[in-house]
C-alpha cells in the first residue's frame, strides 16, 4: 500500500473496525441507486419502444378523425394524396413490410366506431361494446394478432366479427356464435390478442367488436343521437413529407372539426405522457436515495464524534486538518461508489422484472435493455449523494483540537467555530438536492416543488425530533418507574440517535402514508354507492318514442320508473359575441388569433330542468327566477365557465343541430363529478330546449346481478339502439386501473421504505456499543434482563410513535394538497387506517430496536468490562 | 530549543473564565530532560499541550526549535509536530482500529516516508517484534505504552512530550517503560518534557518545574 496516499490508506484501515456499519450505509445507498436505475432504465426502454413502434402505433402514415361523416372536399383531398402515393411508389418487392402495388383505393382504410349492446342469443348474454366497422387493408404497419392466427385477413369477407376476449367472457359466448348488434348478425370468427397501439385497459369499460363496414347499415344503429367516431387511415410513400402535408392542412381540417394524427404527433404525445409518468416515479426513487444520503449523514455525524480521540491523536502526530478530513471523506466516497455499483446491479435486476408488471399499462411492447445513461446517472448520483450528505458532519473533524488527546475540553457545550466551509457545505447540499430533483423531473416547477417539499418535510421532522429531545429532557416523568425514565432519558443522552431515527423512520412513513391517502381517496370517490337507494344501471341513448317502452320494461321488472333526463347535443357558436375559432386565424394586422379552447370546441350534451340535483350546488347567480324574457337562461359548471371565461350575465350562442340558440349565463354550479350520476356542464332553463331533437337517459337500481342481466337483455332485444351500462362492471374496471397505477408507484415506494429500514438499523447500530456498555453496567449493578428489555422498548416505542405521528400529520397535509390542487377533488382522512399505520410503525421500530440490542441482553458483563 | 514567555491560558467553564496557566516563562535547552510536577488541576497537561503547539495560548508566546508558534497556522503547527515532536500519553492513545505496526507507521506515512522497516525495527527495539499485527485491544497496558513509545520515536523527533506516561501502569511495568523511554531519549538526544505525579519518575529528569494553581512555584536543576 506504499504508493497509496495516506488518507486512502487510513480510510481503508479505519473501515476494518466498522464493516458492519459501513455495509448498512452501502446498502442504504444501493437501494436508492437501484430504484433510480430501474425506473430511469424502464422509462428509457419505454421511450425507445415508442420510437421503435411509433409507425405501427398509428398503423398508417396519416390518420383523420371526426364526429361527422367526412365532407366530400376532404375525401377528394385524401384521394389526391393516395393517387400521388401510387405515382411515387418505389416498389421494393423484397420487403415484406411494405406491400407493393397498392391501388389508390387500397391506400385508404376507414373505421366507423360507436357504442352498442352486443347480444348472443344462445347464451342470452348482453354487454355494452364498442363497435368498429372496418373497410380497407388497415393496418399498414404492424400486425393484428388474432386467435386463431390469420383471421384478421378474412374479417371483411363476410358477416364476420372479431372481438376482444372480454366480449366472449362477458357473453359466455365462443368462436362460432352469432353476435347480434342492433339488427345486424355477425359470426364470431376469433378474438383479438393484440392490435397496434393497444392499451389493455382502454377496453375494460367497453370491449371491442370489429365488423366489416359493408354490413354496418344492417345494424340500423347510426340514427340520431348515436355517438359515432369516423376515422380514416392513409398509407403514403416514404418520399412524401407527411409532416409537411399535415402542417399544411391541419388548420383547414380543424375548421371542419377534423383531427389529424401523424406518426410523429403520436410519438410526441405518447412518449411525453409515458415519460412524465416515468419521471414522477423517478422522483419517488430519488426520495429513496436522499433518504439513504440522510442515513450516511447521520452515521458520519456520530462516527466523527466517536472518532474524536483518534482524530486528536492524528493531529498530535502531525496530520493537518485537511488530511484528517480527506481520510473520512474517502470513506464516504467509497460508500457512495460501492453502494452505487451494488445499486446498479439491483436496479438492472429490478428492471428485468418491471416489464411484466407494467405491460398492461403500455401501448408498446417493452423490452428490458441496459440503459448506460441511466446506469451512469444512478452511479454518479449515488456517489454524489453519499459525498455531499457527509460533507457537513465531516467538517466537524476539522474542529477537533489535538489537545483532546490530553484531556476533555473545559467547555462543555462547545460551540462550533465559525467556518465558511460549513456554509459552503450547506449550500452544496441544498443545491445538490435541487439539481438532482431538476435532473430527475426535467421540469423546473416540478423539480423545485419536489425539492421544496423534501426540505419542508425534513425540517418539520427535524424540528419534531429536536422538540422531543428537549421536551423529554425538561418534563421527564420523575415519578414513573425507573425503566420508563431510563428509556426516555436515552432519547436525549449523549450519542443519542433521536434525530437520525426520526428522520429515517418519519421520511419513509411520510411517503407510504401519503401514497396510501391518495389511493384511499381515489378509490373512495370512485366507489359506486351501494346503498339501496343508489342506482347501479345506467340506460341511455333512449329516443323520445322509446321512452315509454323503456319505462314499461322497468315497471315489468318491478322497478320504479326512475327520472328520465332529456339530453340535447349541441355546440357553442359564439361566446360574448366572439365566434368560436376552430383553428388559428391570421388576422388583418398580421397577428395570429389562436384557436379557441377545448371548452369552446367540444360537443355538449346538455339538459333542461327546473331543480338542482343532489350532486350540484350553486356558487354564483340565481336558479331560474321564473319564466325569463328574451334569451334562454343557462347554468354552467364552474370549471367550464372558467375555461370559457364567462360570468353571470354573459351571452353564449349555441348551435343546436344547426339552429342558433342564444342564451344568458344566469348561474354557476359546482358539480361533484366523482359520483356515477348523470351530470351536465350546461343546464338550460325549462322551455328553451323542449322542441329540440333529444334523447333520454335514466338510471335504476337492480340489486341482483342476474336480474340486471335479464333487464339488459330485454332492453337490447326490444330497443337495439339503447345502451345500458352496469356500474358494477365500471367499478371493477376503475378499481383495477387505479390499483395497477398505484401499484407501480407503490412498488417504487417500497424502495424508500427499505432504505428507511436500512437507515433505521444503521442509526441504531451506531449507538449500539454505547447501549451495550450501559446495559452491561446496569446488569452489573443488578438490573434484570427483563428490565433492560423494557428500557429498550420504552425508548423505541417513543421514537417510533413520534416519527409515525409527525409523518402522518405531514402526509395528511401533503395528501390534502395533492387531492385538492393536483387532482382537484375532495379529500377525507381515514383516521382508523392511519392510527393502525402509526401503531405498525411504532411496532416495527420496537422490533428493530430489540433485535439490534440482542447482544446487550446476552453479553456477560465481564466480557464487556474487560474490553474497556 | 523550547522557550515560552508570559504564557497564560484561560478557558470558559460554565460560562465563567477559568485561568489554567498564569504568566509562565521558561526555557528548555536542547537535549535537556525536564519534569513538570504538581497536584491535579495545577495546569501541567495544559502547559505541555501549549509547549507542543496543540493549542493557541490566550496570551504569551511559544518558540519551538526556533519557530515562533504564534505565527503558524493550525496546519503548519501540525506539520511541525509531524517533523519534530513525539508524544507519549497517559492513556496511550493508540488508534484502536490500527494494528501495532500501523500505529507506529502513522507519523512516517503522514510525511510520505517509507514506514514499514523503521516501524518494525522500533517495535523490535521495544520488545514487541512478535506483536506487530496485534490490535491495541489485544495488548496489555505496558505493551500498549511500548507501542506508543515506538510511535513517538518513529519520526526521529527533536522533542518528546510525555504526559503521565506511567499513570495507567503498575509500578514494575511503569518502570520498564520509563527505562525504555529514557534509553531511547539518550540514544536520540531528544529534548524531553515530562509531566508526572510520580516523584521517582521526576527524579530521573535533570530539572524539575513545580506548578501550583497554574503558576511556577519552583524550578530546580539537579
Amino acid at each position: 500500500m506504499s504508493g497509496v496516499p495516506f488518507p486512502a490508506r487510513m480510510a481503508w484501515r479505519e473501515s476494518r473496525a466498522a464493516r458492519r456499519r459501513l455495509a448498512l450505509l452501502i446498502a442504504a445507498i444501493a437501494v436508492g441507486v437501484g430504484a433510480l436505475v430501474a425506473i430511469n432504465s424502464v422509462t428509457q426502454n419505454v421511450a425507445a419502444a415508442v420510437d421503435r413502434e411509433a409507425r405501427s402505433l398509428l398503423g398508417a402514415d396519416l390518420a383523420l378523425s371526426s364526429r361527422q361523416p367526412f365532407p366530400d372536399s376532404v375525401l377528394a383531398f385524401l384521394d389526391s394524396l393516395s393517387r400521388e402515393a401510387v405515382a411515387r411508389e418505389a416498389c421494393d418487392s423484397v420487403s415484406p413490410v411494405r406491400p407493393c402495388g397498392l391501388t389508390a383505393n387500397d391506400r385508404i382504410s376507414r373505421t366507423t366506431e360507436f357504442g352498442a349492446m352486443a347480444y348472443v342469443a344462445r347464451t342470452a348474454g348482453t354487454r355494452l361494446v364498442r363497435v368498429f366497422a372496418l373497410e380497407g387493408p388497415f393496418p399498414y404497419y404492424g400486425a393484428v394478432d388474432t386467435e386463431p392466427i390469420g383471421v384478421w385477413d378474412v374479417l371483411q369477407s363476410g358477416r364476420h366479427a372479431l372481438v376482444d376476449p372480454a366480449v366472449l367472457t362477458a357473453l359466455e359466448a365462443r368462436v362460432g356464435d352469432t353476435l347480434a348488434i342492433g339488427q345486424g348478425r355477425f359470426v364470431v370468427i376469433g378474438t383479438i390478442s393484440n392490435i397496434p397501439g393497444d392499451i389493455g385497459f382502454q377496453n375494460v369499460f367497453a370491449p371491442r367488436v370489429f365488423i366489416p363496414a359493408e354490413y354496418l347499415d344492417e345494424t340500423e344503429l347510426l340514427g340520431f343521437g348515436a355517438r359515432i367516431s369516423y376515422d380514416l387511415f392513409l398509407k403514403l410513400e416514404p418520399t412524401m413529407d407527411v409532416e409537411a402535408i399535415a402542417n399544411a392542412n391541419r388548420s383547414a381540417l380543424r375548421r371542419q372539426r377534423i383531427g389529424l394524427r401523424t406518426v410523429e404527433s403520436d410519438r410526441e404525445e405518447l412518449g411525453g405522457a409515458l415519460t412524465s409518468f416515468g419521471r414522477f416515479l423517478g422522483l419517488v426513487a430519488l426520495m429513496a436515495l436522499l433518504l439513504g444520503g440522510l442515513g450516511v449523514a447521520s452515521a458520519v455525524h456520530v462516527f466523527v464524534k466517536q472518532k474524536r480521540e483518534t482524530i486528536a491523536v492524528l493531529r498530535c502526530l502531525g496530520a493537518p486538518a485537511g488530511t484528517v478530513f480527506r481520510t473520512y471523506l474517502t470513506q464516504a466516497l467509497a460508500i457512495g461508489l460501492l453502494g452505487g455499483v451494488l445499486g446498479v446491479g439491483l436496479g438492472v435486476g429490478v428492471q428485468m422484472l418491471l416489464p411484466s408488471m407494467v405491460r398492461d399499462l403500455l401501448p408498446v411492447g417493452l423490452e428490458a435493455e441496459l440503459s448506460w445513461s441511466a446506469i451512469g446517472l444512478g452511479l454518479a448520483t449515488g456517489v454524489w449523494v453519499a459525498t455531499i450528505f457527509s460533507l457537513l458532519p465531516l467538517l466537524r473533524a476539522r474542529y477537533v483540537s489535538p489537545l483532546a488527546a490530553l484531556r476533555e475540553p473545559f467547555e462543555v457545550a462547545q460551540r462550533l467555530p465559525r467556518d465558511r466551509w460549513r456554509w459552503v457545505a450547506r449550500a452544496a447540499l441544498a443545491t445538490s438536492v435541487i439539481l438532482l430533483a431538476l435532473i430527475q423531473a426535467r421540469h423546473v416547477l416540478h423539480g423545485l416543488s419536489f425539492a421544496g417539499a423534501i426540505g419542508v418535510g425534513l425540517l418539520v421532522l427535524w424540528g419534531a425530533a429536536v422538540g422531543l429531545t428537549k421536551a423529554v429532557r425538561r418534563w421527564l416523568p420523575q415519578r414513573s418507574p425507573y425503566v420508563v425514565r431510563q428509556g426516555l432519558a436515552n432519547l436525549f443522552r449523549p450519542a443519542n440517535q433521536t434525530v437520525a431515527v426520526i428522520l429515517a423512520l418519519g421520511f419513509g412513513a411520510f411517503l407510504v402514508s401519503t401514497l396510501f391517502l391518495v389511493q384511499h381517496n381515489f378509490l373512495r370517490q370512485l366507489r359506486v354507492d351501494t346503498r339501496e337507494d343508489r342506482p347501479n344501471l345506467l340506460i341511455y341513448d333512449i329516443q323520445p318514442d322509446q321512452l315509454d317502452g323503456v319505462l314499461e320494461e322497468l315497471a315489468a321488472a318491478g322497478l320504479p320508473p326512475g327520472h328520465p333526463v332529456p339530453i340535447v347535443p349541441m355546440r357553442i357558436a359564439s361566446v360574448k359575441g366572439e365566434p368560436v375559432r376552430l383553428a388559428d386565424v391570421e388576422q388583418e394586422d398580421g397577428d395570429t388569433a389562436a384557436r379557441s379552447t377545448w371548452a369552446h370546441r367540444r360537443e355538449y350534451r346538455s339538459t333542461y330542468r327546473d331543480t338542482l340535483v343532489g350532486t350540484e350546488r350553486l356558487v354564483a347567480g340565481t336558479w331560474w327566477a321564473g319564466a325569463g324574457a328574451g334569451d334562454a337562461g343557462v347554468s354552467l359548471e364552474e370549471d367550464i365557465a372558467e375555461m370559457l371565461d364567462v360570468d353571470i350575465g354573459d351571452d353564449i350562442v349555441w348551435d343546436v343541430q344547426g339552429i342558433a340558440l342564444p342564451s344568458t349565463v344566469t348561474s354557476i354550479r359546482r358539480v361533484d363529478w366523482t359520483r356515477f350520476q348523470t351530470n351536465f356542464f350546461a343546464v338550460f332553463e325549462p322551455g328553451a330546449l323542449e322542441d329540440a331533437p333529444q334523447m333520454f337517459v335514466t338510471e335504476t337500481r337492480v340489486g341482483d346481478p342476474a336480474s340486471r342481466g335479464t333487464l339488459q337483455r330485454r332492453l337490447a332485444e326490444r330497443f337495439p339502439n339503447v345502451s345500458s351500462l352496469d356500474l358494477s362492471v365500471v367499478q371493477r374496471a376503475v378499481d383495477r386501473i387505479i390499483n395497477r397505477l398505484i401499484g407501480a408507484v407503490r412498488f417504487v415506494a417500497v424502495f424508500s421504505v427499505l432504505t428507511g429500514i436500512v437507515v433505521l438499523v444503521g442509526a441504531l447500530a451506531t449507538s449500539r456499543y454505547q447501549r451495550l456498555r450501559e446495559g452491561v453496567l446496569l446488569k452489573t449493578l443488578g438490573a434484570t434482563r427483563r428490565q433492560i428489555v423494557r428500557i429498550v422498548l420504552t425508548e423505541y416505542a417513543a421514537l417510533g410513535l413520534l416519527a409515525a405521528v409527525v409523518a402522518i400529520v405531514l402526509s395528511g397535509v401533503a395528501g390534502w394538497g395533492l387531492m385538492i390542487f393536483v387532482f382537484e377533488t375532495s379529500y377525507r382522512i381515514p383516521l382508523g387506517h392511519l392510527a393502525a399505520l402509526a401503531g405498525g410503525m411504532a411496532l416495527l421500530t420496537m422490533v428493530v430496536g430489540v433485535w439490534n440490542s440482542l447482544g446487550l441482553f446476552r453479553a456477560p458483563p465481564l466480557q464487556v468490562l474487560r474490553a474497556e | 530549543m523550547i522557550r515560552c514567555e508570559s504564557l497564560t491560558q484561560t478557558y470558559l467553564s460554565g460560562g465563567k473564565p477559568l485561568t489554567v496557566l498564569k504568566d509562565i516563562t521558561l526555557q528548555v535547552p536542547a537535549g535537556e530532560a525536564i519534569a513538570v510536577v504538581g497536584p491535579s488541576g495545577s495546569g501541567k497537561s495544559t502547559l505541555l499541550g501549549l509547549l507542543a503547539g496543540l493549542d493557541n495560548p490566550t496570551s504569551g508566546t511559544v518558540h519551538l526549535d526556533g519557530q515562533h508558534l504564534n505565527d503558524l497556522t493550525e496546519d503548519d503547527r501540525a506539520r511541525l509536530r509531524g517533523e519534530k515532536v513525539g508524544f507519549v500519553f497517559q492513556t496511550f492513545q493508540l488508534i484502536p482500529t490500527l494494528t501495532a505496526l500501523e500505529n507506529v507507521q502513522v507519523p512516517l506515512e503522514l510525511r510520505a516516508e517509507p514506514a514499514t522497516a523503521r516501524a518494525t525495527e522500533l517495535l523490535k527495539r521495544v520488545g514487541l517484534g512478535d506483536r506487530l499485527d496485534h490490535y491495541p485491544a489485544q495488548l496489555s497496558g505496558g505493551e500498549q505504552q511500548r507501542v506508543a513509545l515506538a510511535r513517538a520515536f518513529s519520526n526521529g523527533p527533536k522533542m518528546l512530550f510525555a504526559d503521565e506516561p506511567t499513570g495507567n501502569l503498575d509500578a514494575s511495568t511503569g518502570s520498564t517503560v520509563i527505562d525504555l523511554m529514557m534509553e531511547l531519549n539518550r540514544e536520540s538526544g531528544t529534548t524531553l518534557v515530562l509531566v508526572t505525579h510520580d516523584p521517582e519518575l521526576a527524579a530521573r529528569a535533570s530539572r524539575t518545574i513545580r506548578l501550583r494553581d497554574g503558576a511556577i512555584i519552583s524550578d530546580s536543576a539537579r
